[in-house]
């Protein structure tokens, strides 16, 4: 197709200037990040790196006392990771099944069922919050993995986007499966799942992110400091950040930032591909 | 549906049992204590509580800082989703046109979905904090008297700032692939008879894309009403005095700080009854006036 000088000109300004929207912020939290606490305290926020990355990120990753609690940031990223990956998992597993079973049987309650699931969809974890609290409470789940991941669950998305993917499977494959004699079971087994792998990989990807992303639940639900997600973690650094007198550690909330940032990106940025046609054809 | 479906008694219910065990359990049990909190009185020590109908209902409705809440919710919302999808289209159109680099800008503008809302929120609070944040600086040096810890349209501004940053990139993923799917041979015949992309992305580009827009207004707008508490919670807290707090977030301040179950229960139904009014229209009015 024909283009202007100027109009290539102006695309790639456009482009380099809509970058540098997104990247500035982070790369300023980055480059403040290894500077000391004196400096960034009477210089302000850092644009070049400065010379205390290993010794900031160390301090935060190792030691308890640098990120003001019992925990570490290495803590911290662990639960994240267990949430992230128990969250993924659980919805991909439990929305597969489901969704299986509204596309593929014929059963009294599939109506009434599916608008049941459907309804998830109109109420989200924030809106009843205080009561879902109270819930699991009453179950005795706070400060449990298992009382942060499954409430999390219960809302419908996945679901939704494995029965639009059934739906687009073909009718044939159940026919020949069946003059093959294979039962429900079977056909679920050895023939959906794998057929649906790159779906599947592709929903593991957001849901990952998303669960990673998870503030306010973890927020009420984790009142020990050992089950803080690095999310969480953050919100408490920057929170006791002007406490006791002391300079403020900006330097190394920074660093925090960054390593709560960084996995989640490089999944999506490394999936990219996977990642963007699951996000864009599920959604339809 | 299928045309060809299993019929069997038991194993369907087995496979939606997982789900609809933990809907139960963590969404309905909830959802109705919600509606049933929102009809009870407690007292000041809640040691008990009364039935009182409709009362929380007309005292939160009735309340001045509901309302300005809702008021300010619908700006917000309306500004986010406005201001991120016309940056989103515009930086796709472009993304899409561009043929060195495009793969690079595509990752340069879209690692943005994998940002917590709460670390964008604490990314723009470092911005603008008055001690060192350049943004703040910047602001002020131009004279503007920027104060957004005093200044409630401030405080607005930063947090639509954050909540824009944040949505840009999912919002330029769907046009970016909204862009690629119109047929070249349509690109090409809109510029052998047209040579000013201006007037050619306004008659060709922008009607094949409304499908898309629609659906990411929706996607903005409860974005913007749901997901937006992790921004607001780490950066204005809602300040100053309630002007920059969601419906969302107000749920949850008098919910849990406040410690009003009957009265935070009463908005969270509200919110119930207004997402759902949004999720029928979205379904019965704007499928059928945008043409596929």
């Amino acid at each position: 197709m024909y283009q202007s000088k100027w109009r290539i000109f102006t695309n790639h300004t456009i482009l380099i200037l809509g970058a540098l929207f997104m990247i500035m912020p982070v790369w300023i939290a980055f480059a403040s990040s290894t500077h000391t606490r004196e400096f960034i305290f009477q210089n302000g926020l850092q644009f070049w790196p400065g010379g205390h990355m290993i010794e900031n990120y160390g301090a935060i990753l190792f030691d308890p006392a640098a990120t003001k609690g019992r925990v570490t940031a290495l803590e911290m990223l662990f639960n994240s990771m267990v949430l992230g990956l128990g969250f993924a998992i659980g919805k991909v597993i439990i929305s597969m099944m489901a969704a299986y079973a509204i596309v593929y049987f014929r059963f009294k309650l599939a109506v009434p069922l599916f608008w049941v699931i459907f309804s998830t969809l109109l109420l989200p974890l924030e809106v009843r919050i205080v009561p879902s609290y109270e819930v699991v409470a009453n179950l005795g789940l706070l400060n449990s993995y298992t009382g942060l991941i499954l409430p999390l669950i219960a809302s419908a998305t996945g679901t939704f986007f494995f029965r639009q993917f059934y739906r687009s499977v073909p009718d044939e494959l159940l026919e020949a499966a069946r003059l093959d004699g294979a039962g429900p079971v079977r056909f679920f087994i050895d023939i959906l799942v794998p057929l649906s792998v790159t779906m599947i990989a592709a929903i593991f990807i957001i849901m990952f992110v998303v669960g990673w992303n998870q503030y306010l639940w973890p927020l009420l639900m984790t009142t020990d400091d050992q089950l803080y997600t690095i999310v969480i973690g953050i919100k408490q650094v920057y929170n006791s950040l002007y406490e006791g007198g002391q300079i403020p550690q900006f330097p190394k909330a920074f660093a925090l930032t960054i390593m709560a940032t960084i996995p989640p990106v490089l999944v999506v940025v490394i999936f990219q591909r996977m990642f963007i046609k699951g996000l864009v054809e599920t959604e339809k | 549906m299928k045309r060809v479906q299993f019929e069997h008694s038991a194993v369907p219910y087995l496979f939606v049992a997982p789900q609809i065990l933990i809907i139960s359990i963590f969404f309905l049990w909830p959802a109705a204590q919600a509606v049933y909190q929102s009809f009870l009185l407690e007292d000041a020590f809640g040691m008990s509580s009364q039935f009182v109908w409709f009362r929380n209902f007309e005292d939160v409705l009735s309340s001045a800082s509901w309302s300005r809440s809702a008021i300010f919710t619908v700006i917000f919302s309306v500004a986010v989703a406005v201001i991120s999808i016309t940056i989103s289209l515009f930086l796709a159109v472009r993304a899409d046109e561009v043929i060195r680099g495009a793969k690079s800008y595509r990752t340069l503008l879209m690692w943005g979905y994998a940002v917590a809302p709460p670390v964008a929120g604490l990314l723009g609070n470092m911005m603008f904090n008055p001690l060192m944040g350049d943004l703040y600086k910047a602001f002020n040096s131009f004279g503007f008297e920027f104060n957004h810890i005093q200044n409630a349209n401030d405080a607005a501004f930063v947090v639509i700032l954050i909540a824009v940053w944040k949505q840009v990139s999912v919002n330029f993923i769907f046009f970016l692939s909204g862009l690629q799917g119109i047929p070249k041979s349509v690109q090409e015949a809109a510029t052998l008879d047209c040579k000013s992309a201006e007037r050619r992305f306004w008659t060709i580009t922008f009607p094949l894309l409304a499908p898309t827009t629609f659906f990411l207004l929706v996607i903005n707008l409860t974005y913007a009403f749901f997901e937006t508490f992790g921004i607001i919670d780490v950066s204005t807290k809602g300040s100053p005095g309630g002007a920059t707090a969601t419906l969302v977030y107000k749920v949850y301040v008098d919910g849990f700080i406040g410690a009003d179950l009957g009265g935070s229960s009463a908005q969270s139904v509200l919110l119930m009854i207004m997402v759902s009014i949004l999720t029928v229209f979205q379904f019965r009015f704007i499928e059928r006036k945008v043409h596929y």
